[in-house]
């Protein structure tokens, strides 16, 4: 059965959590990808304040289509979350406690995990019809000009997700092949 | 000689990406489900069925099946003796592509790669042409993610390393890509030609029925065997482990020089999207 959680993460609740866990998520999380991670970062450079508070939030890696008439958004899957392993411990160590994308991460993002009590997810890549039908409600609060870009305020129900990289050095990515591993070339 | 009116080309190309980026193909949709029979990892099995109801989902409700709509690659083989009228034949093409982007709320990916300045609506177009003979045209389009495209490969291998260099060459790549390109994969293959044309080979392999074997035996047993290799390194669905990481594998060989031995390998992921048509 997966567990039920909700976004914002409370740190209690994140710690309970590990690798191979699923989980249903409801909640309120934002979008952001490359472009949106640039900006953010530069800003933090700049030491300018960022158009969002990332306490306890969570982050998804993504960049939708365009909403047909009458729906809240349009394909919305994961992109690789490795692209955004150059900006992601920074974000970390400001209180963003919760990544969700697909693929594996850098040693450097992992240690921000444990460092920070986080938490990250793997959505299913291609699965963006699917993933769309949970999105509830969608609307852009950031960098409104990089438009998939843009950083979104997502309202999910029950987005399904695994956890792939928990606090406690449990990596999904590392650990799953591992034991279906049969032999190498 | 035959005229075409290029506005035939456009409406066609138009057809084919509202078809490709909503419609997954039989073809897949048939091995993703072979795929959960056989799939021994519960996530695996998880992911796999999650797939199968996304593409459901994606074909009725007429959307995306994957948020990233890719950038549009299209083949045409062309028969000499057909005479294109009514205008630019590559614009035609070009506004196919636009129409279909902007009509099917598909995602405008496309852009300049220093400034990363957006076109708005994914042209240019990736287009390949080749003149055969007769005269229909072929189109085929094939939108294409980059999850999958950015884990690609090309190996220039030294003769002396052999068939087994190239079958190392072609595992390594699904190793080293892990979960990035949306596993089970489909996996695109040019052996030979130069370095541009191994790559070629490789991409024009994905277009392939899945799961259909090469016509040339020795290539078919080739298939069969890394398909095995590759399903052994225990990437599984999703990165996650388990026993489906690729699908097939796509194999086509050109002669080369005596001095070299190009491997291409072009990375599809699940979203394997391709429509084709003829004029
Ligand atoms: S790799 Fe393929 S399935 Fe994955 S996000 Fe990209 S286009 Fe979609």
């Amino acid at each position: 059965m997966p567990k039920t959680i909700h976004a914002p993460l409370r740190r209690e609740e994140i710690g309970t959590l590990r690798a191979g866990d699923s989980v249903l998520l409801s909640g309120t999380i934002y979008t952001g990808r490359d472009a949106a991670h640039k900006r953010l970062c530069a800003l933090l450079e700049a030491g300018k304040p960022l158009p969002l508070d990332l306490r306890d939030q969570v982050i998804y890696y993504a960049g939708p289509c365009p909403a047909k008439p009458g729906d809240p958004i349009g394909s919305c899957g994961p992109t690789t979350s490795g692209r955004m392993d150059a900006y992601a411990p920074a974000l970390c160590d400001l209180g963003l406690i919760g990544m969700i994308g697909k693929g594996q991460r850098s040693a450097a993002v992992v240690e921000a995990i444990r460092r920070n009590g986080g938490v990250y997810f793997a959505a299913t890549g291609g699965a963006g019809a699917l993933i769309a039908a949970c999105v509830k409600s969608a609307k852009v609060i950031a960098f409104e000009d990089l438009g998939t870009e843009a950083v979104r305020e997502l309202v999910v129900e029950n987005l399904p997700l695994i956890v792939a990289i928990d606090a406690h050095g449990g990596n999904l990515y590392e650990e799953g092949p591992a034991a279906y591993r049969k032999s190498t070339l | 000689m035959r005229e075409i009116d290029v506005k035939t080309v456009r409406e066609t190309v138009f057809e084919l990406f509202m078809s490709a980026c909503c419609e997954i193909g039989r073809d897949v949709l048939e091995l993703l489900r072979k795929g959960l029979e056989t799939e021994k990892s519960p996530f695996g099995r998880e992911v796999l069925s999650q797939l199968i109801e996304n593409d459901r989902l994606a074909a009725a409700r007429h959307m995306p099946i994957c948020q990233d709509t890719g950038m549009a690659v299209v083949f045409m083989e062309i028969g000499q003796d057909v005479h294109f009228v009514g205008g630019d034949l590559n614009e035609a093409i070009e506004d196919g592509v636009r129409q279909a982007y902007r009509e099917g709320c598909f995602r405008a990916s496309v852009l300049s790669p220093l400034e990363r300045v957006n076109t708005k609506d994914n042209t240019p177009a990736i287009v390949h042409m080749k003149i055969v003979p007769g005269d229909s045209v072929a189109i085929t389009a094939a939108p294409k993610g980059f999850g999958s495209e950015n884990m690609s490969r090309l190996w220039m291998l030294t003769p002396s390393q052999g068939i087994e260099g190239v079958k190392q060459a072609i595992v390594e790549t699904v190793r080293l890509a892990g979960g990035n390109p949306c596993p089970p994969v489909v996996v695109g293959v040019g052996i030979g030609g130069t370095a541009e044309y191994a790559m070629m080979m490789a991409k024009h392999s994905l277009t392939r029925e899945c799961g259909m074997p090469s016509e040339d035996p020795v290539l078919a047993d080739l298939e069969r065997e890394l398909l095995e290799s590759i399903n052994a390194l225990g990437i599984g669905p999703q990165g996650l482990g388990g026993t489906t990481t690729a699908l097939a594998v796509h194999i086509e060989q050109m002669h080369t020089h005596i001095a070299g031995l190009p491997v291409a390998v072009n990375m599809q992921c699940h979203a394997a999207r391709h429509k084709s048509a003829v004029i």
